[in-house]
């Protein structure tokens, strides 16, 4: 997969937009996904996706081809969606409603228990329960978690997308699998 | 929870995320699987551990939604022919720095590049205000046409309903300012030759 990237990318470097058109086909599930997890909205992943790939564009002669594409992608799309959590933060994380919960929202969740209410649990989907103990996570927690849980990556390349120490990632993935416990245990 | 003591308890947990991660020495493996045995707490931990991480593995991939990457790529900046042509130097420098030199020297183009270098001059409209080097288009005032500037700035406080174009100099927009078309900044001799070039090309199927 990686040579059939790199080809294109000389080939956009060229200037022929079609053989992005490509590479989007090739990253865009995986790239949509993050998004998706880190924001837990349809639209709003959507958005980031589609931002990522033309920051990518824009951006693309300075990605260095001895590296792995995928990686300077990721650090793309997760760098954006950390930004958007973060401007978002004030009415976004905390008053957000969980679908199917009534009035039940973010913010009543963390001042009452870490832990998902009972019968929030009964009203919730499965995925749902699991989407929202991870949108849950600071955003710190949460990005370590998707890209070892949800994309599957390895601890070094989840260090190279986030350009922290390795050590960092560990103690990052400890902590939000702890959280996740907290709020998953009663399943 | 541990009923031996809270260092005890930390120690044994942090165990428990280096196994998770595949990072165990045999020996701390041993450790970790005795305590386990004996420890109904810890034991219960380590099981909601494995049971998080098998929910949130569990989650069903999804896909990006449809159309997505035509619409990618319909959202992609339109390239200018200037940065196309910037792109394919940096790619082709020798080959572009000779057949450069050769074009400028057989076309008399440098000179005309050097004579008109310093040169200030732009398209002349009734209503342009002039402030040393700078063109000003006053708010309220609307330019109906394309304006070239060379060698000085341009700065755009009312609306210009065609193209702006910039050689070696800067362009400025106001909040209120507006441009219909293009806004184009050229300050390398190639650009400038482009430019020019591009003109005469017109101007021959004008
Ligand atoms: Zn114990």
């Amino acid at each position: 997969m990686e040579l059939i990237v790199q080809r294109r990318i000389k080939q956009v470097l060229k200037g022929d937009q079609n053989a992005f058109g490509e590479i989007v086909e090739l990253y865009k599930d995986k790239v949509y996904q993050i998004c998706f997890r880190m924001l837990w909205d349809r639209h709003e992943a959507e958005d980031a996706a589609q931002e990522t790939f033309i920051k990518a564009f824009v951006n693309i002669h300075t990605y260095d081809p001895e590296k792995k594409f995928a990686t300077w992608l990721y650090r793309i799309a997760t760098n954006l969606c950390i930004d958007r959590i973060r401007k978002k933060k004030p009415d976004y994380h905390l008053d957000a409603e969980i679908a199917g919960t009534e009035g039940l929202n973010m913010y009543s969740q963390v001042a009452s228990t870490e832990e998902l209410p009972e019968e929030a649990v009964e009203n919730l989907e499965l995925q749902e329960v699991i989407q929202s103990a991870i949108f849950n996570l600071p955003e710190k927690y949460r990005s370590v978690i998707v890209l070892k849980y949800i994309e599957e990556l390895q601890l070094q390349e989840i260090a190279d997308i986030l350009e922290l120490p390795l050590g960092t990632v560990k103690t990052r993935i400890h902590r939000g699998r702890e959280a996740l416990r907290k709020y998953l245990r009663n399943m | 929870m541990c009923e031996i003591m809270a260092s005890c308890q930390k120690e044994i947990v942090r165990l428990m995320h280096n196994y998770l991660d595949g990072e165990l020495f045999s020996g701390e493996q041993q450790k970790l699987k005795a305590h386990l045995q004996t420890c109904n707490d810890c034991r219960q931990h380590f099981l909601e551990l494995k049971k998080t991480i098998a929910l949130v593995q569990s989650m069903s991939h999804i896909g990006a939604p449809e159309r997505f990457t035509e619409e990618v790529l319909f959202a992609l900046p339109k390239e200018t022919r200037v940065i196309g042509i910037q792109r394919w130097i940096r790619r082709h420098p020798f080959f572009t720095a000779a057949s450069l030199f050769l074009a400028l020297m057989t076309g008399g183009l440098l000179s005309t590049w050097q004579q008109e270098a310093n040169h200030f001059a732009f398209t002349k409209y009734n209503n342009l205000q002039v402030e040393n080097d700078t063109v000003v288009v006053p708010a309220g005032e609307q330019v109906k046409g394309d304006i070239v500037v060379e060698n000085g700035d341009i700065r755009v406080e009312g609306e210009v309903q065609g193209d702006v174009t910039v050689i070696n100099g800067e362009q400025y927009m106001a909040s209120a300012g507006r441009v219909t078309g293009e806004i184009e900044e050229i300050d390398e001799a190639f650009g400038w030759i482009w430019f020019k070039l591009k003109k005469a090309v017109t101007g021959v199927f004008d």
